[in-house]
């Protein structure tokens, strides 16, 4: 630990920063990341409700927005990146959350969208694709499974193959890839212990080994990669956490100088967070960044929901939390 | 490529829906909103042209991760029964600016699936692992290949040249994973007796390196040896004055699986260890040694 004055978290530039996001468009980065519109919502907007201020997005403006990314037809309705393009599950697990989020899941059809994704289950192994024609991949496990339990229709899809798939990509060194013999890397393994989790099948995790390896991504200056031998990345200061505070572990790394690491990659001016001190800020860093320092226990920030990547008060409202544990 | 109006007289671009907010004049680049325009409209009616995959193209140029772009570019191929060996020179062109791009490997073994010709593919991928050699889609690209057509012969070798690169290469590691246990012929505990050999000789070469320390374990796990044969490494990285808490926590492991098998001076000893890793040498991750500690103390 140093003893010089750190920065602390700047609440407001945060908020200013996610605000100012879509008034951008003279960017030609806002027009190139179209694709991600949606997801740039549900990264902003959890940012600010986990700085007690979401109501910085007007309500009604985000859900209109987020139902006009639904699309209508038939098993393919779920939702798109941006208006007017493609279903995708990713896409339809951010929508739910935001909608989970401002408490407006009544303002769409449930059903439509549990049809769309028990679709994208593949009967033979369990897995999940991304969209209809698109590859399998852990990361769409967890898309599917956290929307499901969201919406509390698991029922609808076979979760034992589910399950036994994500075992299948589990490596020798305790971790998750992204598909069978693939490498074990960070994000994958929030998505395989956060799906386990959901499923309440967390003893399948060798909790010790998985736990080594992920407090073992802390480099020296406290911030955490991804896989050994990369670069740290304020990312990972949820994927590694997240993990390992679902294993109970969350201590078996060094928080105050992970904290120092988070902070100062903070832009001081203009808000935000990047992805490593002195590179440009961008919203994915800054929820990322701001959800990993409210597992570690920041003061002033609600608490986050380490398997839904949620706002914990919201996850209890729904009656979610507390029902996987180690 | 340039939109040419004459190709396109007989299509009304449809603008960017944003929703509520007045359309806000794009400042850079004319050409993509003018092309997103074009694609709005023929997507719509869904056009299967030579226009609409030049379009795709454009787009793609401008914006490879447009996902929904990649799709309907697929299904014009297909329709229109295009030549797939120059779709896989644009995609061996694209994939020099976007080696990170999820669509476009994607793609790229979509295209691959339909040819069933697999003679372009380990060149393909080698060339993107010469710029990364840690290039996540590569590596699992790689594995996707060499399980559909069969081609394990020779992983290993092709892996030996990037460890001698870099022996630090965790990908290149967890491929000689996949090359060993993936592979329909299962080793004979001989070959995993030299494997194991093989893997020492790259640890005594660099002792702080984590990743042949995690797979050495995953393949004595795989053996008919135990994870006491390490204990020669282990002191000899001792003997040469290297403090690497890699081999201090094998020794840990080789101390504890004694102590369960109910010799107290290996207890002491593994507790001796895991203090001087949790004081002295991995500070960072004092709890996770302290936690070792606890477990050996209550054998």
């Amino acid at each position: 630990m140093t003893t010089e004055k750190q920065t602390p978290l700047l609440v407001d530039l945060h908020v200013k920063y996610i605000q100012s996001l879509d008034t951008k468009k003279d960017d030609l980065e806002y027009w190139l990341t179209e694709h991600l519109r949606l997801s740039g919502v549900y990264w902003g907007l959890t940012a600010l409700d986990l700085l007690n201020n979401v109501d910085a997005l007007k309500k009604e403006d985000v859900v209109k927005y987020v139902i006009s990314c639904q699309h209508d037809n038939g098993s393919l309705s779920g939702f798109g990146g941006h208006v007017g393009h493609d279903p995708h599950l990713l896409y339809t697990l951010y929508s739910v959350q935001i909608l989970v989020i401002e408490d407006s899941l009544d303002a769409v059809n449930v059903d439509k969208i549990v049809e769309y994704v028990a679709s994208l289950q593949d009967h033979a192994t369990g897995a999940f694709r991304g969209d209809e024609w698109g590859e399998i991949d852990t990361r769409f496990s967890y898309g599917a499974l956290s929307c499901l339990s969201l919406l509390k229709r698991l029922d609808a899809v076979n979760v034992s193959k589910a399950v036994e798939f994500i075992m299948l990509c589990k490596n020798f060194d305790g971790g998750f890839g992204s598909s069978p013999g693939a490498e074990s890397h960070a994000g994958q393994i929030f998505c395989c212990v956060g799906a386990l989790a959901i499923v309440n099948s967390l003893h399948l995790v060798d909790a010790d080994l998985l736990g080594w390896w992920l407090c073992e991504r802390q480099l020296k200056n406290g911030g955490l990669n991804g896989r050994p031998e990369k670069l740290e990345d304020v990312c990972y200061s949820w994927w590694v956490l997240s993990a390992l505070s679902i294993l109970g572990r969350l201590h078996w790394i060094n928080k105050e100088k992970l904290i120092e690491f988070v902070l100062a990659a903070q832009d001081p001016e203009g808000g935000g967070i990047a992805d490593r001190p002195g590179d440009m800020v961008d919203v994915f860093h800054t929820l990322f960044g701001i959800a990993g320092l409210s597992l570690l226990g920041y003061p002033g920030l609600k608490l986050v929901d380490p398997v839904y990547c949620l706002p914990k008060h919201v996850v209890q409202r729904i009656g979610l939390a507390e029902r996987y544990h180690v | 490529m340039t939109l040419e109006a004459e190709v396109w007289n007989d299509i009304t671009p449809i603008p960017q829906d944003d929703g509520p907010d007045p359309l806000a004049p794009i400042a850079y680049n004319p050409e993509y909103a003018k092309a997103m325009g074009y694609f709005r409209a023929v997507a719509q009616k869904d056009e299967r042209s030579e226009r609409a995959l030049d379009l795709t193209e454009q787009i793609i140029e401008h914006n490879p991760a447009h996902y929904t772009i990649w799709r309907y570019r697929q299904q014009i191929l297909f329709f229109l029964n295009k030549n797939l060996y120059e779709e896989l020179d644009f995609v061996d062109e694209q994939i020099k600016y976007n080696p990170k791009n999820y669509q476009l490997w994607h793609h790229r073994q979509i295209i691959v699936e339909k040819l069933m010709d697999v003679s372009r593919e380990l060149p393909f991928i080698n060339n993107v692992l010469n710029d990364d050699a840690k290039n996540y889609h590569a590596w699992t690209y790689r594995q996707w290949v060499i399980k559909t057509f069969n081609l394990w012969e020779g992983e290993l070798e092709f892996i030996d040249k990037y460890l001698d690169k870099d022996v630090r290469n965790n990908s290149a590691w967890n491929q000689r994973y996949f090359a060993i246990f993936f592979n329909p012929n299962k080793p004979t505990d001989d070959f995993l007796a030299q494997e194991i050999n093989y893997v020492i000789e790259k640890i005594k070469l660099a002792p702080n390196n984590i990743s042949p320390w995690n797979y050495i374990k995953g393949v004595i796990a795989k053996s008919d040896k135990d994870i006491d044969i390490l204990e020669g490494l282990c002191k000899e990285v001792e003997e040469q004055k290297i403090i690497s808490p890699h081999a201090l926590g094998c020794l840990v492991d080789i101390h504890e699986s004694r102590a369960r098998n109910g010799s107290a001076t290996d207890k002491a000893e593994g507790i001796k260890i895991c203090i001087t890793l949790a004081e002295k040498h991995d500070t960072i991750r004092k709890n996770y040694w302290e936690y070792r500690k606890v477990t050996l103390a209550s054998i």
